[in-house]
């Protein structure tokens, strides 16, 4: 692999930010199996001395709130109550983590082998991990990981066992479970396990609840687990699932602790392990079922080189503070506390915001790696070549220039920004051009569109620095004159139809406005006056850029509204619209109709549904024909061409929002 | 009583505390039974909790300093007619301000640096209940503003005359009208003039064998017409009940007329129960003048008693066990371990090596073979009464329950003193506001599931507001679990801090309580359980009783009195 280095300078912002510390230089220089056995003390929660998993079970069973819902299940089924009480000691047993040094222990030992091999370095902010130590001393903490890989978990509690921080319990999606030896090795080094749905499972979810309560009330361990339900398979945060926030704010809502904090932790992979599975699977290669003997087979993957990981453990974030002010807790006064109740709205909304602004805090902690900057400048270059007329690729010297400019770019736009120095050029992913003659069209489609996917994973993580601005260049271009309100219309618009794509706090579209205005007006790209808003001579290089970047998002969503509009019949069903939207957009590239092969990704087609359905647009069938969507036809094409800038976007927004 | 009461502090001008020469607490008087002891350990325990040096004092003004109360503004066609009456009152400085201000932090602050905010412009002294008829006409006639005052004992602004009062303000002081009218040992009920003093009523009472069992904290000084405004609450209740359990019959003197029952049938079916629109009234609609009230024999017998647990979770759980099977003693009172170590700061000097011996092998016993942990200990108090036989059967009883929660019982002098403590207590902040050192105490009740939330969170709020605010040193911040009920129980916290560094002590200390009420709204916690709401806590009347019930409550008052005669503006 060529490594070298492009550009280095070193800017005095870098300053601001905790420094980082390589932690795999210490393991490389002595023993593993001495670190392993090393001698492990943690601080632990006002002093308390952790008890033990049965404990923890028994007190889960013996709790009210369990009781409750045992018997209240027992007189609607009419089973006895003995029985109710037998699933639910099942469930618990099912799902309950049996933590274990020892095997923390094999972790580190064979982790630190597998670290080493992978990994160039493994960075760390110590400071980060200062303040986690002093959090876990006063109060209950929940640890929040951004979640890109199967890696995530194993890599936190190894963290915090290097630096004798207390062990976490984390909740685990039920499909490890599957894989037998590994599923239970996690168990053991604190993992529960959690089905995936269970919907109006009451007693699961009592079960379920009062077990993380549990643990986390007594400080038993920091609780730990993945806003965003699942692995991002395209490196952009996805929008935060609430169930597990709700859970665990619950206790101090009812004043049965008196703060929590909330540690947001960003984990950045200069490349991630399951990089082409990612693009396979949105593609339509179903994703292999986790399996022991699948991991094994993925072996094959420690004789590449998977460059550095960033670990920052950001600012624990006081609930106390976070809900000062906009939660009554005295609405708790009135019904037992063990008696579950659904969240009122303001509580509802509390947990909501909450839950956007500490995946805000993850994505802002993200380490960029110039790699990123260098993918979104090659990716749009791709596109812009696809063009007729145009030469495929750039030369080096015009690359550096840009990716210098990009950079500067993206420091004007973050407020602590990390974009690492030196760049090494990898010899494996990119926009390669391979031929070979046995292959039909559409297979070579599918090929390139794996390399395309990837590289887009890359641009992707530099998103949410660009997001807003990019949305307002996207707005301005769409917005029929260069008024302030027709833009600020069209930002509206554009910003609530990506709001299932990208992490955009719910109700903050005036912030968002005002943020991106900011920066653009900072970096001198537009000019804003009480009516108007100008782009500047020396702004349209980065509107241009910036546009570009949301582009095949845009048309992405063009194309499923197309899809909806012409195709779909009467009996789609929610099943049938991946592999069906899938067809016709291969279709379309190959007609040379559509531009970036990029909208082939089910996960952007997912969001454009769900967007279209949060509009209204299309509504899914209860009862018989369970899972068929509805479409308004009328609606969706309205809303396509106001995507495609040939509608106003007032009407729109007048009409359904 | 003036003349033997501070201006400035708390109770009787001979009963104080001080550090002696060799600086070592003493209490002077003769009135309490710790008299003139030395207290030892308290010296060490209050340098040590609150950082506080005897080197550093802050004293009271010690005179008061009559030219600095602003002159009276008088009605002078209201003095006219009262001229006739006959009925005694004055305009003198000293007894004005005696009747502005209660016991709270901030009121007694100001006194001690001499400052006077607005008193009443005069005092009445009704001598029964004609007179205060009288004297209500009279106020009525001529628009000028009444407070009453009882005992004076009030910590909730109850009593701070409303500074945008543009009208006369007279203070009508109840004093005079303290006599037991009569008994009737038929029906075990006493009429007696609201004036009276808890201690008064009792010694009254118990002449003829009888008493009323309600013995507030405050009892020493406070009137049983405070106790039927403030819906007050005694430390005997389990046994007696509460002031509205006690009473039959109220007659109050109210702008409209006087409002009383035509009968005094033990239980009423008359549509909502107009007793209570007076009881916690906090003398917003008139003025209770007499009162007719249960009595019961005296007890036969009387023991204290404790209980030491190993930790506080504990203690609650055999109160609520206690409570559960409805065996409460008269009294049963949980301290937790902070409370704990300041009541053995507080043991006297002990007489001899035998005692001290003695306390040495306890403290070895409960510390080093039972297993307690010193730093988290608790210890509750009890008190016995009744028929000698019952008594010792019912502290059986209640010693077996203690005793499935790990409690030891540890004698029948810890218990007294406990007791004795809440008498003292109050004369204890008055001895720290000359080194430094402010507090008070505030109460709530909560039901029985959340009484452990919230003394945590409560005292941790406590200290966090403190750090906050820039207070120098770590707080006193402690709890007890001072009444127990069905449904749950009375807690009361008690708040102290050295305010050495900071400019505006008394307001740092007021947002701190402010803070500590929040806490305790959140956590399930009432407003009040006793103490009232005056102008202290009326901020959070709206969300406590709903804007209906608020509603209600002004539209009483506004038939009641339509003019704000009685305008102390408490409660709405």
């Amino acid at each position: 692999m060529a490594s070298k280095a492009v550009y280095s300078h070193r800017d005095p912002m870098l300053k601001k930010r905790d420094d980082f510390e390589d932690i795999l230089e210490e393991r490389r220089n002595s023993s593993d199996l001495r670190y392993a056995l090393k001698c492990y003390t943690p601080v632990v929660y006002k002093g308390i001395s952790p008890c033990k998993a049965d404990a923890l079970t028994n007190m889960v069973l013996q709790s009210s709130h369990l009781h409750y819902v045992i018997s209240q299940v027992s007189k609607e089924t009419g089973r006895a109550v003995d029985d109710v009480q037998d699933e639910a000691s099942a469930i618990l047993e099912e799902m309950a983590q049996r933590l274990q040094l020892s095997t923390i222990r094999f972790f580190a030992f064979t982790l630190s082998k597998v670290f080493k091999t992978l990994f160039r370095s493994i960075c760390v902010n110590e400071e980060g991990i200062q303040r986690l130590q002093q959090a876990i001393q006063e109060h209950p903490v929940v640890l929040l990981p951004s979640h890109r890989s199967y890696m995530d978990f194993l890599l936190m509690s190894y963290l915090l066992y290097t630096y004798d921080l207390a062990l976490p319990v984390i909740a685990a999606g039920m499909d490890f479970m599957g894989m037998k030896f590994v599923g239970e090795m996690l168990r053991m080094s604190g993992a529960f396990f959690i089905r995936r749905s269970f919907g109006g499972d009451k007693l699961y979810w009592a079960v379920f609840s009062e077990y993380v309560k549990t643990m986390l009330k007594n400080g038993y361990a920091p609780v730990e687990f993945f806003l965003e339900g699942t692995r991002s398979r395209t490196s952009k945060s996805l929008t935060p699932k609430l169930g597990l926030l709700n859970i665990v704010m619950d206790p101090f809502f009812k004043g049965e602790v008196f703060d929590m904090s909330l540690v947001p932790v960003s984990i950045s992979y200069e490349r991630i392990l399951e990089e082409s599975l990612y693009a396979r699977e949105m593609l339509g290669v179903p994703k292999p079922k986790e399996s022991t003997s699948g991991l094994f087979k993925a072996r094959k993957v420690l004789s590449q080189n998977y460059g550095s990981i960033h670990v920052y453990f950001g600012q624990p974030v006081s609930l106390r503070s976070l809900a000062e002010g906009r939660v009554n807790r005295s609405q708790f006064s009135l019904v037992p506390r063990h008696i579950p109740k659904r969240p009122s709205e303001e509580i509802q909304n509390f947990v909501n915001d909450s839950a956007y602004m500490l995946v805000r805090a993850q994505e802002e902690n993200m380490v960029l790696k110039p790699w990123v900057l260098l993918a979104s400048l090659l990716l749009q270059n791709h596109h812009q070549s696809q063009a007729p007329g145009q030469k495929p690729g750039m030369a080096l010297d015009e690359l550096t220039e840009r990716v210098v400019w990009l950079r500067d770019l993206s420091r004007q736009f973050t407020v602590v920004p990390e974009i690492q120095e030196t760049l090494y050029l990898r010899g494996d992913v990119g926009p390669k051009e391979s031929r070979s003659a046995d292959t039909t069209p559409e297979e070579e489609l599918l090929s390139r569109a794996v390399i395309v996917l990837s590289c887009a994973s890359y641009r992707n993580q530099a998103l949410h620095v660009f997001l807003r601005p990019a949305l307002l260049a996207l707005a301005i271009h769409a917005a029929a004159s260069t008024k302030k309100r027709e833009v600020f219309y069209s930002f509206s618009f554009l910003r609530n139809m990506f709001s299932n794509e990208f992490i955009l706090v719910p109700g903050a579209t005036v912030q968002d406005f005002e943020e991106a205005c900011y920066l653009l007006v900072k970096t001198g790209a537009l000019q804003i006056t009480q009516q108007e808003v100008l782009v500047t001579e020396r702004g349209h290089r980065t509107i241009v850029f910036l546009t570009s970047m949301l582009d095949p998002f845009l048309q992405g969503y063009q194309v499923v509204c197309r899809f909806l509009c012409e195709e779909a019949t009467e009996e789609l069903t929610e099943k049938q619209f991946i592999p069906s939207i899938r067809r016709f957009i291969i279709k379309h590239l190959l007609a040379g109709r559509l531009r970036y092969t990029e909208v082939l990704s089910s996960d952007l087609q997912k969001n454009a549904l769900a967007a279209l359905l949060r509009l209204g647009a299309v509504q899914k069938l209860k009862g018989v024909d369970q899972g068929t969507l509805k479409v308004n036809t009328v609606m969706v094409n309205s809303l396509e061409d106001t995507l495609g800038g040939k509608l106003p976007t007032q009407k729109v927004v007048v009409a359904r929002l | 009583m003036q003349e033997i009461m501070k201006w400035n502090g708390w109770g009787y001008s001979d009963s104080r505390f001080f550090f002696n020469k060799k600086g070592q607490a003493e209490f002077t008087g003769k009135r309490y039974s710790v008299i003139g002891l030395i207290i030892p350990a308290l010296k060490d325990w209050f340098e040590s909790t609150f950082g506080a040096s005897l080197q550093h004092k802050t004293p009271a003004t010690p005179i008061l300093n009559s030219s600095a109360v602003h002159p009276p503004t008088l009605n002078e066609t209201f003095v006219e007619e009262l001229k006739s009456t006959g009925i005694p009152f004055s305009h003198d400085a000293e007894d004005r301000v005696f009747r502005a201000h209660g016991h709270c932090l901030h009121e007694i602050f100001a006194l001690r640096e001499g400052k006077f905010g607005r008193v009443p412009d005069m005092v009445i002294w009704p001598n029964c209940h004609n007179d205060v008829v009288k004297v209500v006409e009279l106020a009525s006639k001529h628009n000028v503003c009444l407070i009453p005052y009882g005992g004076g004992t009030s910590v909730s602004s109850a009593l701070e005359c409303p500074p945008e009062e543009t009208r006369s303000i007279v203070s009508l002081d109840t004093s005079q009208m303290n006599h037991i009218l009569w008994i009737d040992e038929k029906n075990l009920t006493a009429h007696v003039e609201a004036g009276i003093v808890g201690q008064d009523l009792e010694r009254l009472l118990n002449e003829s064998g009888y008493c009323t069992g309600h013995e507030p904290d405050s009892m020493e000084f406070s009137s049983l017409g405070g106790w039927v405004a403030t819906r007050a609450s005694g430390m005997k209740k389990n046994i007696y009940g509460n002031i509205e359990d006690l009473v039959v019959h109220i007659k109050m003197v109210t702008p409209r007329g006087v409002i009383e029952k035509s009968c005094q049938g033990p239980r009423m079916s008359t549509g909502p129960d107009i007793h209570h629109f007076i009881m916690g009234s906090e003398g917003t609609l008139g003025v209770v003048t007499e009162v007719t009230m249960k009595i019961r024999p005296m007890p036969e017998y009387q023991k204290y008693g404790s209980v030491v647990f190993p930790n506080f979770e504990q203690g609650v759980a055999c109160l609520r066990e206690v409570a559960r099977q409805r065996c409460a003693p008269a009294s049963i009172r949980l301290m937790d371990n902070e409370q704990f170590k300041f009541g053995h700061a507080l043991k006297p000097q002990v007489s001899s090596i035998f005692t001290s011996f003695l306390d040495g092998l306890k403290k070895f016993y409960i510390t080093k073979f039972k297993g307690f942990d010193p730093n988290r200990l608790c210890v509750a108090t009890l008190l016995f009464e009744g028929d000698r036989e019952r008594v010792l059967q019912h502290e059986k009883q209640v010693y077996d329950i203690a005793a499935k929660f790990g409690g030891l019982a540890a004698g029948e002098d810890n218990g007294q003193r406990g007791y004795m403590l809440t008498f003292v207590i109050a004369y204890l902040r008055d001895l720290g506001m000359d080194y430094y050192v402010i507090g008070e105490s505030f109460e709530t009740s909560v039901p029985w599931d959340r009484v452990l939330d919230i003394c945590q969170n409560v005292k941790e709020r406590i200290v966090r507001e403190c750090k906050d605010k820039g207070v120098q040193f770590p707080p006193l911040s402690t709890c007890r679990v001072t009444q127990t009920y069905d449904a749950g129980a009375c807690v009361y916290f008690y708040f102290a801090f050295n305010y050495r560094g900071l400019s505006d002590p008394v307001h740092v200390y007021e947002q701190v309580e402010h803070a500590a009420r929040e806490e305790i709204l959140a956590n399930g916690g009432s407003l009040s359980h006793h103490h009232g709401v005056g102008k202290l806590r009326k901020e959070w009347m709206r969300e406590t009783v709903s804007s209906v019930g608020l509603g209600m409550l002004k539209s009483v008052k506004d038939f009641v009195d339509p003019n704000n005669i009685f305008g102390n503006r408490n409660l709405l």
